[in-house]
């Protein structure tokens, strides 16, 4: 009656059919565990996407309906990416509630931004947004609906109208408190529809790059037989997620471990902005769960141990709905004046009690269900206890407003790396700056995911005759993947991934300080040292999650390193990156990307600038000015 | 040893979706909550875990492994007990997981004979608790089931918006209107996170995985017939009018009681029976 509980080696399912397909045995260096081998298989694609979340998904569609070969590597289940979490919603200027513009939409990100986004980039999102969100109705994606069935938009945070004098906005088209999973499961359902060809559960483990400076594809692990996959394609686009697993308690999937950042820094380029990290408002105290914004957007309400509505204090008009830094300050501030509630008076209430039941069960039925399993909560009843979480990384792997990757190349700061594209969290366009909106991130993703695919067709045709791999392609990468299998210290992975996370929670939060920041550098490229000490218990190649972990740990380190030496560095405040020893924001000096290199093993930082520039004459420059709410 | 294991575990496939709902207090994992533990922890709470344990490098039979963990200084969810006994006892065991939170459906195993979330399910109380794969299922490794059938199955339903007005019509790039009244009849479908819970504890499932779509893949169907917005229902229902695709269910409901997102597949197969004529 038990079908089969165990199964040896088969051959791989999913195959690829399409493209030229070599398989060849490798043999690495003698290693400590002797001599390991490796089955090694080349694939040629015109286009390859890592990644299958919101923006790797988007990205596959549209270069399979422009008709380019594509393969879609991914380490997760598509519809399993962490975008299934995202449950407030996406905000598109559509006037469903009342008459909006996209460049009051444009205002607010470059106000949230703090002046850190690149505002031709924010042009062009603020712009497409209506259509990239009519997109996903098309596809089916199930909004939820006002009475006269069009799409229902919430208030969001740090949203307004008419260039911040005409109130709070309802911009933020949502599916209840599921906008997230509803757009993921929609997305993946068009990419089956166009036959894009996934490889699931390949952990993708570095760019393959030419001699001569270009991507020419990425090399990959099958979790499920242990062999390696030598993609070859003229375009490579990394849709990989954000680094929320640097810190110890983070809204994030235990998976976001910024892979593809790493794969940069290892190749060589650089990483933009990683300083700023965007703190929640509202995670669960304890288990670090989210409660969307979307609470407040419905008229949840933040209060102290004295039930002081404090908002109403830091952010008189947007109160509740200030942008997220904000917010996250305003608690932080509470708690250290002894405002906090619980116990230890270390966290705050949200209160949605006060709100009607039916809006509850309609458009939040999810954190309902949520407080009750990881609070204990009933929302009609309680408050739910939370904390300001890591959760966002507005920084990551820079490019222009078509998904291109970029870097410094003699005086050229806008470089383009020939071959290599970037969409999502994982990628710095730069339309976030350093403060993301919230409901901009799923936006980023189908806006900038659509663009790699549109750029890809401007400068490419199907079939083109590709360069072939250099002999010695993904050699390097094949003995470092070895070298951890085999590798035989004293530390365990967990050890070392707990000793970072604590480091970068204390060291690098909501507030900072030089003491602090000089303290983590010290810290951080001591665990950096450290993982040189790794210990795996796992060699064997077929679903090595233990190994899988490590290489996760070193990309988290990485990210980690350079994450903690450009905040440093830079000494303002500004956005999310909030300093107690430069508490403003210093425009003069300042308003410049970071760029974090890794070289070496060692982190050097260079800078580049702030396009203020727009697209075209349908919108002019926002100047810098003092950001209140 | 693997078939009386099995036995056991199908003879104890029921759900504990009530229980699951239980509200509780989450246990403390950030460095600040730590502190507020008392400090005086003087009692332990050892717990016995049961994993099943396969590793195809030395395909001999499965075993269950012993592990033994202090409660105490352990999450509350049994994907926090799993994730302890990897970082501090054994890294080589193997399971899937992501987000922690039961929303990507990454982590169905069956505990006590249970089929549930790690993530979502509260460790039981007793000494021992027994986690075995998905029943039914393929194995890879440890606790890594193989999904593809499941996932071919989901894609033969053509889960994606089909229309017949020629986009020509003007209807792409626009919204298409529905009702509150037509969305609301999405609510209890659309909110499937593909764990698998359901399928795998259903026994028509069991003895025709190939042939029978399962609960899961036709709550699918009937998500996407229900759709005001869909202009293919007939079609669909024509696709799946089949004495094995469909027919095989004989609404025993276990799939109601498996899934942790409480959903009710049996009843939305129910209504593409009505249906179909
Ligand atoms: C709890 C939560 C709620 C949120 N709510 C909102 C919201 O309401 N509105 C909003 O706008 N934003 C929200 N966000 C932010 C937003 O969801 C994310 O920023 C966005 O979904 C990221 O999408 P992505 O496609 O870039 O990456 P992800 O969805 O994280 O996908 C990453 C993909 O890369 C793959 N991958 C990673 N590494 C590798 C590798 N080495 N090899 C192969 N594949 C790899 C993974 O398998 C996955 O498919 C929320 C975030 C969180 C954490
Ligand atoms: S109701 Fe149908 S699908 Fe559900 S368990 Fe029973 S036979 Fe299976
Ligand atoms: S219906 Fe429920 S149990 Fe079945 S796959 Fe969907 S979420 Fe899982
Ligand atoms: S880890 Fe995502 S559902 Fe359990």
């Amino acid at each position: 009656m038990w079908r089969c509980v165990a199964r040896g080696l088969r051959i791989p399912s999913r195959r690829s059919t399409s493209g030229d397909f070599l398989s060849h045995r490798f043999f690495s260096s003698e290693s400590s565990a002797g001599r390991s081998s490796y089955t090694i298989v080349d694939h040629t694609y015109d286009a390859v996407v890592v990644g299958a979340g919101g923006a790797g998904l988007r990205a596959a569609i549209g270069l399979s309906e422009h008709g380019f070969n594509t393969a879609c590597i991914t380490k997760l289940f598509p519809t399993r990416s962490h975008t299934v979490a995202a449950q407030g919603g996406i905000n598109a200027a559509l006037g469903n509630m009342s008459e909006d513009d996209w460049r009051w939409h444009m205002y607010d990100t470059v106000k949230g931004s703090d002046w850190l986004g690149d505002q031709d980039a924010i042009q062009y999102m603020c712009r497409e947004a209506p259509k990239a969100v009519i997109e996903l109705e098309n596809y089916g994606l199930p909004f939820s609906r006002t009475e006269e069935g069009k799409i229902y938009q919430r208030a969001f945070g740090g949203q307004s109208l008419d260039f911040g004098k005409g109130g709070q906005a309802y911009r933020c088209a949502c599916a209840a408190d599921r906008t997230g999973h509803a757009l993921l499961h929609t997305l993946y359902g068009q990419a089956m529809k166009h036959n894009t060809q996934f490889f699931v559960e390949y952990f993708a483990l570095d760019l393959i790059m030419g001699s001569d400076g270009s991507c020419q594809g990425v090399i990959a692990l099958n979790m499920e037989d242990g062999t390696l996959h030598r993609f070859r394609s003229s375009s490579t686009i990394l849709a990989t997620g954000g680094y929320g697993r640097a810190y110890f308690s983070a809204t994030s999937a235990h998976t976001c471990t910024g892979d593809g950042n790493a794969m940069v820094a290892r190749a060589g380029l650089p990483l933009e902005d990683l300083e700023f990290v965007q703190f929640h408002p509202t995670g669960i105290y304890g288990a670090g769960c989210l409660i969307t914004e979307g609470s407040r957007g419905e008229g949840g309400i933040l209060r102290n141990s004295e039930g002081e509505r404090f908002m109403e204090r830091y952010a008189p008009t947007a109160k509740d709905l200030a942008s997220r830094d904000v917010v996250s300050r305003s608690m932080t501030m509470e708690i250290r004046e002894g405002r906090g509630v619980g116990p230890m008076k270390d966290h705050i209430y949200l209160h949605l009690n006060h709100l009607p039941p039916e809006v509850l069960k309609e458009r939040l039925p999810g954190i309902s269900e949520t407080a009750a399993i990881f609070a204990g909560v009933d929302v009609t009843k309680e408050p739910i206890p939370v904390l300001p979480t890591v959760h966002y990384n507005m920084g990551g792997i820079p490019t222009n407003y078509h998904g291109e990757v970029v870097t410094i190349k003699g005086d050229n700061p806008d470089s383009i790396v020939p071959g290599l594209m970037a969409a999502g969290e994982a990628a710095c366009a730069s339309v976030h700056g350093a403060n993301r909106l919230g409901a901009n991130s799923l936006l980023d993703i189908v806006v900038f995911g659509r663009a790699c695919a549109n750029r890809v067709a401007e400068i490419h045709r199907p079939g083109e005759t590709q360069k072939p791999l250099e002999k010695d392609a993904g050699e390097k990468t094949i003995a470092w993947l070895d070298k951890i299998r085999n590798s035989n210290g004293s530390l365990s992975t967990s050890n070392i991934r707990l000793n970072m996370q604590r480091i970068m929670q204390n060291n690098a939060a909501v507030f900072r300080t030089q003491e602090t920041l000089e303290e983590g550098c010290n810290l951080i490229d001591k665990a950096w040292e450290s993982y040189h000490d790794v210990k795996l218990q796992d060699r064997s190649l077929i679903w090595n999650s233990d190994l899988l972990e490590t290489i996760e740990l070193e990309n988290l380190l990485i990210n980690a390193c350079i994450t903690m030496h450009s905040a440093e560095a830079r000494k303002e405040s500004r956005g999310a990156h909030a300093r107690e020893d430069f508490t403003k924001r210093d425009d003069e000096k300042w308003m410049k990307h970071t760029l974090g290199y890794w070289e070496n093993e060692k982190v050097r930082l260079d800078y580049r600038p702030v396009h203020m520039n727009t697209l075209d004459d349908e919108v002019e420059t926002f100047p810098p000015k003092a950001r209140v709410y | 040893m693997a078939t009386s294991l099995v036995r056991r575990a199908l003879s104890r496939v029921q759900s504990s979706s009530a229980a699951k709902l239980i509200l509780s207090r989450a246990h403390a994992s950030e460095p600040q909550n730590q502190q507020a533990k008392p400090t005086a922890q003087s009692t332990h709470s050892l717990k016995n875990f049961q994993i099943y344990r396969w590793n195809p490098d030395n395909p001999g039979k499965p075993e269950l492994q012993n592990y033994q963990i202090d409660l105490k200084e352990c999450g509350p969810m049994v994907l926090d007990a799993l994730i302890k006994i990897k970082n501090e006892i054994d890294p080589t065991l193997t399971f899937r997981r992501s987000c922690r939170e039961g929303i990507c459906g990454s982590c169905a195993m069956n505990i006590d004979g249970c089929n549930g979330l790690a993530c979502l399910t509260k460790i039981p109380s007793g000494d021992a608790t027994m986690i075995t794969p998905l029943p039914h299922m393929f194995v890879i490794k440890d606790l890594v089931v193989d999904m593809t059938n499941f996932y071919n199955q989901y894609k033969s339903i053509e889960p994606w918006l089909k229309r017949k007005s020629p986009a020509a019509a003007g209807w792409e790039g626009k919204e298409i209107y529905q009702s509150k009244k037509d969305r609301a009849k999405l609510d209890g479908m659309y909110e499937c996170i593909l764990c698998a819970c359901c399928s795998t504890s259903c026994p028509s499932y069991w003895w025709n995985p190939e042939s029978y779509l399962g609960p899961a893949a036709l709550l699918h169907a009937n998500r996407w017939i229900m759709d005001s917005r869909d202009e293919y229902t007939q079609e669909r229902l024509d696709a799946v009018n089949d004495e094995f695709k469909l027919y095989r269910c004989h609404t025993i409901l276990n799939c109601a009681r498996a899934c942790p997102k409480g959903l009710n597949p049996g009843k939305q197969i129910q209504n593409i029976k009505s249906l179909e004529s």
